[in-house]
């Protein structure tokens, strides 16, 4: 490209270098590979070599990060959430605005990325999965405005429960698939799509929500959100002085985690705190901990910590949060549990909503069920701190989507019946 | 090759001028009982048979293949009900080729250790396992061609001749060509087109070429089997099951069904 799209300098700003990179089979320690059947082997490999010829490509970068400034509206700000800090009363926290993006979540991060993959492969059509429905729009979004068809797998159950996100996929143009096998959930969806890509991968590109599933999805997707971490961590130097000393993030498959915590990979001082959707409490089968109550196990293309029964059928999961009700997770979080890199924490269905109305009343700001495990965890975290210390929370979708969850928890309290 | 057994199967049926017919069901579908009579009737007729081992995400599976699944789980079909449904089989067919397909998790939970020391225990000859590609080989070869466990590679149509070396350098017993990109019971893709891979593969590798995927009705079979080594019939033979009601009703349409096939491909020849 001879006249650069964009006014940001790109070299200061994001880090294009990929660091920490699995093996050439995309293994990150034991975890990750490429669990596919045969007829995914040849696609995924065609992705794969894509990714990495585009990204060494300046001109991909150029026309990607110029969505990302002037499509989503990156970067987004990092806020010093003082009233909830001191309703807390311990360190200083810090919202990394993710919400703010286009679309509402940093999902639209790694859809921008993946669209731009698709049509340098020449993929007239677009497919994926979702569970929220966060990622389903994202991909919709990028499809509209690519010229792409596009096809969104989402479990019926989540269907019912996330309507505004379907009925905003309807109005982009898309095609919402509903997915009635095993638990009509994500993970279900997730299956759906494979299927159906098998079958059109030709002509079809899939595009994967989240920091799992085959290589070279889980390097991908965490290379299309770093740009969370590198801007979190720049912007606290720039009004700290220092990196924050705690980094919390929510996780259901890892996508918003991972891009925000890997940029913080090397800073060791940092600690790296992912929090699990603990659903009805970690002690029973209601929740979505697989890092936490999971084991290592294949699903989906990789191999990572899975919640499965003692023969390995898979579990169904529970959460308030349709984003973090998957039973797998990213095969990098599971290998920085395991090398000692990442803690780990969780908070359950009532934490999270509690968390929801602190937030939103001492802040005005509404977070997404799946962002308030964070503050909830983030909070308990800072609570247990020093004033002169701080802890980063991603903030990685608004509450918009939630608002006919969160009306049939909390209505009646509200005077809801007036509404 | 970990195992005479397939090999043997292989050449009885070159002897007899004729593909081999490989039938496939899911153990435990529609329950424990019943399954056992079905996979017992399909035997008779097959010369090798896949047995399925029920999981909660058949991903690579289409609704045919995906519903018997559910309805194995949901008749409480454990991984214990597999081996001994495998173990029946090999008592009333000493010579018959036996292998267990399903997904990588199941056999990875118990540990590949121990799942080849039962399966091979029961009377399994192979494994194939639909998401263990050669590329993660490494967490199985080893130990199955210590428990003398053929491992069954599959390839598609999406594959080069580079995935073919991998496969044929990597499996064991006999390739299975997916004769379409797409999920089991899909409808076949052109015969000339999979005449001509097959060919291409057969080509590259000493092993036997068995074709599945889509294969309803006896004159695809004779079709095939005029070029393949093996001819595989899956979803046509589980739909059986609910096409019909009644197990003894099941039992019949599956036996006739699978005495079709195999009419089909001996009337074919190599």
């Amino acid at each position: 490209m001879s006249q650069p799209l964009h006014n940001l300098d790109f070299s200061s700003m994001y880090d294009l270098e990929i660091k920490h990179p699995p093996d050439a089979g995309g293994h990150f320690g034991k975890f990750g590979g490429r669990f596919a059947a045969e007829t995914l082997m040849q696609p995924l490999k065609e992705i794969e070599d894509a990714f990495f010829e585009a990204w060494a490509d300046p001109a991909f970068h150029e026309e990607r990060l110029d969505l990302l400034k002037n499509y989503v509206g990156r970067q987004t700000p990092l806020y010093h959430a003082k009233h909830l800090s001191a309703e807390v009363g311990g360190a200083q926290i810090y919202l990394k605005r993710e919400d703010l993006n286009h679309t509402g979540a940093h999902k639209v991060n790694n859809t921008i990325g993946q669209a731009l993959l698709a049509r340098r492969m020449g993929k007239k059509k677009v497919i994926a999965e979702t569970g929220a429905g966060q990622h389903g729009v994202a991909t919709a979004t990028v499809a509209a405005m690519f010229n792409m068809e596009c096809n969104i797998y989402m479990g019926r159950e989540d269907i019912r429960r996330q309507a505004p996100n379907v009925f905003r996929m309807k109005l982009l143009g898309a095609n919402v698939v509903p997915v009635d096998s095993g638990t009509s959930t994500l993970k279900d969806a997730v299956n759906e799509a494979l299927r159906v890509w098998v079958a059109t991968c030709e002509d079809t590109y899939y595009i994967f929500g989240t920091a799992a599933g085959p290589h070279p999805f889980p390097l991908m997707v965490r290379q299309f959100h770093t740009v969370i971490g590198q801007e979190a961590r720049a912007q606290c130097l720039d009004q700290t002085g220092r990196l924050p000393d705690v980094a919390v993030a929510c996780v259901g498959g890892g996508s918003n985690a991972i891009g925000l915590l890997h940029p913080f990979y090397d800073d060791h001082e940092v600690r790296l705190v992912a929090v699990e959707a603990g659903g009805r409490g970690l002690d029973g089968n209601e929740h979505a901990a697989s890092l936490a109550a999971g084991k290592p196990g294949i699903i989906h293309g990789s191999l990572s910590y899975l919640l499965e029964d003692e023969e390995g059928q898979i579990s169904a999961t529970h959460s308030i949060s349709a984003g973090l009700d998957y039973p797998g997770v990213g095969p990098e979080l599971a290998a920085m549990l395991e090398n000692g890199r990442l803690q780990l924490d969780s908070a359950t269905d009532d934490q999270a909503l509690a968390a929801f109305k602190t937030l939103t009343r001492c802040e005005g700001i509404i977070p997404a069920l799946e962002s308030s495990h964070a503050v909830s965890a983030g909070m308990r975290i800072a609570a247990a701190m020093n004033p002169d210390q701080t802890v980063l929370i991603n903030l990685s979708g608004r509450g918009d989507k939630d608002m006919g969850t969160v009306f049939e928890l909390l209505g009646d309290e509200l005077g809801g019946d007036q509404v | 090759m970990n195992n005479p057994r397939i090999a043997n199967v292989f050449q009885r049926c070159k002897a007899e001028g004729r593909a081999a017919l490989v039938g496939y069901l899911t153990a435990g579908d529609p329950d424990l009982v019943t399954s056992r009579k079905l996979m017992l009737a399909l035997a008779e007729q097959s010369d090798i048979i896949e047995i399925g081992m029920p999981f909660s995400d058949p991903m690579a599976d289409g609704p045919v293949i995906q519903a018997a699944s559910e309805r194995a789980l949901e008749a409480g079909a454990h991984i214990q009900d597999v081996f001994e449904i495998t173990r029946s089989v090999r008592e009333a067919h000493p010579e018959i080729g036996i292998v267990l397909m399903g997904y990588a998790n199941i056999p990875y939970t118990m540990g590949f250790e121990t799942f080849s020391e039962r399966a091979k225990a029961a009377g399994a000859d192979g494994l194939l396992i639909v998401d263990i590609p050669p590329e993660e080989g490494h967490i199985c070869d080893e130990i199955l061609a210590a428990h003398g466990l053929d491992r069954i590679l599959l390839l598609s149509p999406t594959s080069t001749d580079e995935r073919i070396r991998l496969a044929c350098n990597h499996g064991t017993g006999f390739i299975y060509y997916v004769s379409l990109t797409g999920i089991t019971g899909a409808d076949m893709g052109d015969m000339d087109e999979i005449r001509i891979k097959t060919a291409h593969i057969q080509s590259m590798s000493d092993m036997p070429v068995c074709v599945g995927f889509g294969i309803k009705t006896p004159e695809q079979a004779a079709a095939v089997g005029a070029f393949a080594d093996g001819v595989v019939v899956g979803s046509h033979f589980v739909s059986q099951i609910t096409a019909n009601s009644g197990e003894q009703a099941i039992c019949d349409a599956l036996t006739a069904s699978a005495l079709a096939m195999k009419e089909a491909i001996c009337g074919a020849t190599t």
